[in-house]
């Protein structure tokens, strides 16, 4: 259960709002950079200044759960993020770092329910994914210690204390900017030029991620097709163009959570159309082709709605059928 | 996750009805989420499970299925009971219990009668007949003489097996026995779960064969256990708790005849010859000696007859003589019950009530008596109270 400790972070909150109210923002990035540097207390004490006149503050709420978490005051904790799950259902962050508690204290159907109701929210959301599938591999070793009884009937308290080790071990790693699906606030600036990156295996071509569509649009190799499919993807959702944005998967494509692919596209529809507007930015991609008709793009999302706004890592499959490129599987995360 | 129904030798197959009992509906819940593994159907497979183990937690068979299902989510899974770190053992266990058990929901209903009913005593209102085969006890109902299946059951057996024939040899007996006391739970430790029937283990022909060992009981399992692996248990037979409270409230204390044979034989048209021959020959035994022929009465007993005491010569003698001293005695037997034995060809044990009145003496008593068949003529081997 050591992977489990992926608690989410601040970041993806952090911008929340943070627009309209700078002054507050501002006094939650200093909590912020003080539960980073372990100064709970102090950065509970600004929390709760914050909330003392803007009590239903999501972001600040989320880093006083954070700080419960650290402060081993789980009950609370719990009490901070359920609250949040149900005052914004629309977050998966808090649902997730709800698991994470659930999943310490060995309530492992708890925490795959909170997991789904992020993966809900938010079917690419890779921490959710990572998670559940720990909470998976968990819940199964619970019943083969039951099926083969094997002597560990103290499981959960190993993985609560584990996870408390984790958080408490070094004051450095728990100041680590904590996950790649929360950026820190300065990672939302688009990137003016992203460095060209090289791709691991020789087999493949790396291709720099061209910073505009337009630079692809003439080209002819596969590494720009694929490429200028990649940002007219990304085009038709910012346009919530549910219909063209659709049309970009493949008949085979495997749909995120292994359910139908009428299920699937009704949840995307609704997804796409729900928020004001959506922008949805393509950047660092990296193409590898494993043949002129197969690649894979690795690109930074970031994704901005009317009341969300992550970047996170992507990776999409594409195969060429019929002249047209196709999205044939969708990943979250490296 | 594929592999585990392959593993278990299994492709498709169709669930008959069977009588029901709680075990049963288990063993089927069972049946099915294995069964939609093999479909491909993990998220069926796992519901069932789940359902199935929310009633009987302590299922392990079923856990390890779960915990299968579940890891699979997570990663490909190879093995049956793909747990890291599982002893060996244990999954091997499970993976037999599996077997025997989806085995079981295979089989049909019995419509025929086990050959080991050939009479069964008006009192003797239901029969036992384990198939060791089949880790599968089998209850019959006494219908007017008539044995009419009621259920079966999942059973372990002896560690090392059957066919019993030495202490600590960790085998479960073959033969014909009876129920012969009834423990309950509080009498016992928890490792017998909800009570225990010892049964007649060493009986007459073990003694004769020079088998020993003792304390062969059916029982149940201790409380975080639902069922135990097939082969596991020291030699007594071994029903999950809910099964043996069931089984209980049928069984009748020194009456209920228990058979443990390794492989069910279903009566046939020869059997039903024999037994008429037999029967035909246990009147002649009556007659003879009600009309104190004792001569033909003592050709009934075989040249090897022993009464476990006493041989034929003695016997014989002791015979002659206590006939000579009758002018009229007159031999009634009731409530005759006769059960073939198990793996043992033309051997058949034979209960009855005995009403003896003579000039001297009467008396009333239970005999048993073993017949074997010889040359075609069916003989007395051994005879005593029972």
């Amino acid at each position: 259960m050591n992977k489990l400790k992926k608690l989410s972070r601040i970041a993806a909150l952090c911008v929340f709002l943070s627009a309209s109210f700078a002054v507050q923002a501002d006094e939650i990035q200093d909590a912020n950079k003080l539960f980073k540097q372990g100064q709970h207390a102090q950065a509970m004490e600004k929390v709760n200044s914050v909330l003392a006149s803007k009590p239903k503050d999501a972001q600040a709420r989320f880093l006083k759960g954070l700080i419960l978490t650290e402060q081993g005051d789980t009950a609370n904790a719990i009490k901070t993020f359920t609250e949040l799950t149900e005052d914004y259902p629309e977050l998966p962050e808090p649902y997730n770092n709800l698991a994470v508690l659930y999943a310490g204290q060995g309530q492992y159907e708890k925490a795959k329910v909170a997991l789904e109701m992020a993966i809900r929210t938010h079917p690419s959301y890779a921490t959710a994914h990572e998670n559940l599938g720990d909470i998976y591999a968990k819940m199964a070793s619970q019943a083969y210690d039951r099926a083969l009884q094997l002597d560990k009937s103290n499981a959960s308290t190993q993985t609560k204390l584990a996870m408390i080790r984790d958080l408490f071990g070094s004051g450095a790693k728990s100041a680590r900017p904590a996950k790649p699906t929360v950026p820190t606030l300065a990672d939302n600036k688009p990137v003016a030029a992203p460095a060209p990156t090289v791709a691991p295996a020789p087999a493949v071509a790396p291709v720099a991620a061209p910073a505009a569509p337009k630079q692809a649009e003439s080209a002819t190799n596969p590494a720009a097709e694929v490429l200028n499919a990649t940002q007219a993807w990304a085009a038709a959702w910012s346009a919530k163009d549910s219909k063209k944005y659709l049309a970009f998967y493949a008949k085979e494509f495997k749909t995120p959570g292994g359910e139908s692919r009428s299920a699937w596209e009704g949840q995307r529809k609704e997804r796409i159309a729900k928020p004001k507007s959506i922008r949805v930015e393509v950047r660092d991609a990296k193409v590898k082709l494993a043949d002129p008709a197969h690649a894979s793009v690795g690109f930074k999302q970031s994704y901005r709605a009317s009341h969300l706004n992550t970047t996170s890592s992507k990776t999409l499959e594409w195969v060429k059928v019929d002249g047209q490129w196709l999205i044939v599987e969708e990943r979250s995360g490296k | 996750m594929r592999n585990v129904a392959s593993l278990l030798l299994l492709g498709s197959f169709a669930l008959p009805a069977l009588a029901e009992t709680p075990s049963r509906d288990l063993e089927l819940a069972l049946a099915k989420s294995l069964q939609a593994v093999g479909n491909s159907r993990l998220d069926v497979a796992l519901n069932e499970v789940d359902s199935l183990l929310k009633a009987n937690p302590n299922f392990k068979l079923a856990q390890l299925v779960r915990g299968d299902l579940l890891l699979a989510r997570s990663r490909p899974i190879n093995d049956f009971g793909d747990a890291p770190n599982a002893p060996k053992d244990r999954v091997q266990d499970l993976r037999e219990e599996a077997n025997a058990r989806l085995q079981r929901v295979q089989q049909q209903q019995p419509v025929a009668v086990p050959k080991y009913l050939w009479q069964l005593a008006p009192g003797q209102r239901h029969v036992v007949v384990v198939d060791t085969g089949k880790s599968t006890l089998y209850l019959f109902e006494n219908v007017n003489g008539e044995p009419r299946y009621v259920a079966d059951f999942y059973i372990t057996q002896g560690k090392k097996g059957a066919d019993k024939a030495a202490e600590g040899d960790q085998k479960t007996p073959l033969g014909v026995y009876f129920v012969n006391q009834h423990l309950s739970r509080d009498k016992l430790t928890d490792f017998y779960g909800s009570g225990a029937y010892p049964i007649s283990y060493p009986n007459e022909w073990d003694k004769r064969l020079k088998r020993d060992g003792h304390g062969i009981w059916l029982h149940g399992t201790p409380s975080d256990t639902y069922s135990r692996p097939p082969l596991a248990s020291n030699g007594c037979v071994v029903l999950s708790n809910d099964d043996l409270t069931h089984l209980g409230s049928h069984l009748q204390v020194g009456i209920t005849p228990v058979i443990i044979t390794r492989q069910m034989e279903w009566s046939d048209e020869a059997d039903r010859n024999d037994r008429a021959a037999l029967l035909k020959e246990i009147e002649q035994w009556r007659s003879d000696w009600s009309n104190l022929n004792t001569e033909a009465y003592l050709a009934h007993y075989a040249r090897d007859f022993s009464s476990g005491s006493v041989d034929l010569p003695a016997f014989a003698q002791q015979k002659r003589l206590v006939n000579s001293g009758k002018s009229w005695i007159k031999v009634k037997l009731s409530n005759l019950s006769a059960f073939p034995y198990p793996n043992q060809p033309g051997l058949v044990v034979v209960n009855f009530e005995q009403d003896y009145e003579s000039n001297n003496l009467s008396n009333r008593m239970l005999k048993r008596q073993y017949w074997m068949k010889r040359d075609g003529r069916w003989q007395i081997v051994y005879e005593g109270s029972a």
